[in-house]
């Protein structure tokens, strides 16, 4: 039986070769979360004071929204070929499939945060450099939530790949839990472009929290969801 | 939770009485025992039944977990019956407290609902069970059902102190704690003791209604079997 990364880095490798032949996940999520950008300028009209206040806000809206649509075709993909059966049949371990699932939505994600991120700064004027107090924290920040985010996101979407109405039910699952994720982010995020940038530690502290809980969570009870 | 039926009945026959007693007992004692409180006057005696209701409901939800877990390493369908039933009950009574808290904070903040850091992890704590129950729903195969809503449920339980420590973070306005709280805060013993009482009735009220909830659950799949067997018996 090949160890849990390999068997992971498999599944990541499958992940990717299949979304890069088509990048239709990438681009809906990026046309996606720039809809949210530009439609949120039109319902409040921010000024560049305001933009600065409620950027961070606004920033993490539109990756969790996007989060919690683009998760869904990840078991969902699995079902209309019954891969998902063939992928149980191999001889890894169930958490790995979810590992490797977990790390691709990753980063596809982050890929899509990083393409919306300039958009975004340029729309709203905000500032993204200087590269050491401004940009490399809010790349901590991105990264860490973005794990936190994927990580719950992609063990919902294996929970509501079986249920009813799953289109709808995994935003619902993964938008309350994911609570403290949005709260330590988006505060984070738009103290990083107040002036002068400043990373709260709290922020920091909540997300790894989140991030090491709920991956620990994955690896002790992910693997029951595959039972059959 | 005993399948002795004799034994069920005798021990249902005085708990439910105790039940009700220890409920009009804490009623009175809430509204005519306890003194009224200086600044805040006849309105704060909601605190006897806010309070413990939250308590009670974080025991359910305690519960909730625990048969989560049990259900998942043990796979018995009563764990899973007992998890439904708790979340159901807890989710009673965390609405209590939920409706017992702005009826309060009215004539003393002058305000229904504010966003401060206990609201407001208390609103997030309902909504996760609420999801919870929904997702239930919405998942027809029950043994499927019992194991993707356990997951859940272990999640929703994880991210309740994450939830907390995050709103806390984010705000806080709430009355600072009086029961554990610094200098000049406390309660009266005589309070204490209304407040005890009051707890208990409500634990008390929590066990009765799990165990008629558990009941159902039980009924509601014994009827399921049937049913199954019938048409299994059933010509062509």
């Amino acid at each position: 039986m090949p160890s849990l990364l390999t068997a992971a880095s498999t599944i990541l490798a499958k992940e990717l070769r299949t979304e890069f032949r088509t990048r239709e996940l990438l681009t809906t999520t990026v046309v996606f979360s720039l809809m949210v950008v530009v439609l949120f300028s039109f319902t409040f009209d921010p000024t560049a004071a305001e933009s600065r206040r409620i950027g961070g806000g606004l920033l993490w809206i539109a990756f969790l929204f996007a989060g919690s649509l683009m998760l869904h075709p990840s078991f969902t993909r699995e079902q209309s070929n019954e891969t998902l059966a063939a992928l149980r049949l191999a001889p890894i371990e169930p958490f790995a499939i979810l590992l490797g699932k977990l790390l691709a939505n990753f980063l596809f994600l982050l890929l899509a945060e990083l393409l919306l991120l300039p958009v975004f700064a340029v729309l709203y004027d905000v500032p993204l450099l200087p590269l050491t107090t401004r940009l490399l924290p809010l790349l901590l920040v991105l990264v860490l939530g973005t794990l936190g985010l994927v990580t719950a996101g992609t063990v919902f979407a294996a929970i509501s790949a079986h249920a009813r109405m799953r289109e709808l039910l995994l935003p619902v699952l993964l938008l309350i839990v994911l609570t403290p994720v949005l709260i330590s982010a988006a505060l984070a995020t738009t103290s990083l472009l107040a002036d002068p940038p400043e990373l709260p530690r709290t922020a920091v502290v909540l997300l790894v929290a989140f991030d090491v809980i709920f991956l620990t969570a994955t690896w002790l009870f992910g693997e029951y969801l595959f039972e059959e | 939770m005993t399948h002795d039926s004799a034994s069920r009945s005798t021990f249902d026959l005085l708990l439910t009485p105790a039940v009700a007693a220890l409920l009009f007992v804490a009623g009175y004692a809430a509204l005519f025992v306890a003194p009224t409180e200086r600044s805040m006057g006849v309105v704060q005696r909601i605190f006897y039944f806010h309070v413990p209701s939250a308590w009670t409901a974080f025991v359910a939800f305690f519960i909730v977990f625990i048969a989560n877990i049990a259900y998942l390493t043990r796979r018995r369908q009563h764990w899973d019956w007992l998890a439904v039933s708790a979340a159901e009950v807890g989710l009673a009574f965390c609405t209590v407290v939920l409706v017992t808290g702005p009826l309060w904070a009215k004539p003393v903040w002058f305000i229904w609902w504010t966003w401060d850091a206990r609201l407001t992890s208390t609103l997030v704590l309902w909504l996760l069970y609420l999801t919870y129950l929904l997702l239930r729903t919405l998942v027809d195969d029950p043994a499927r059902r019992a194991i993707v809503s356990a997951v859940f449920g272990i999640f929703a339980f994880l991210d309740v102190p994450l939830v907390y420590m995050s709103i806390r973070w984010w705000r806080t306005q709430h009355p600072q704690p009086v029961i554990a709280g610094g200098e000049g805060s406390g309660l009266d013993p005589l309070m204490w003791r209304v407040f005890l009482l009051c707890w208990a009735a409500l634990l008390g009220l929590m066990v009765l209604l799990l165990r008629q909830r558990y009941r159902l659950e039980r009924a509601r799949h014994e009827l399921a079997e049937l049913s199954l067997a019938a048409d299994s018996q059933r010509p062509g």
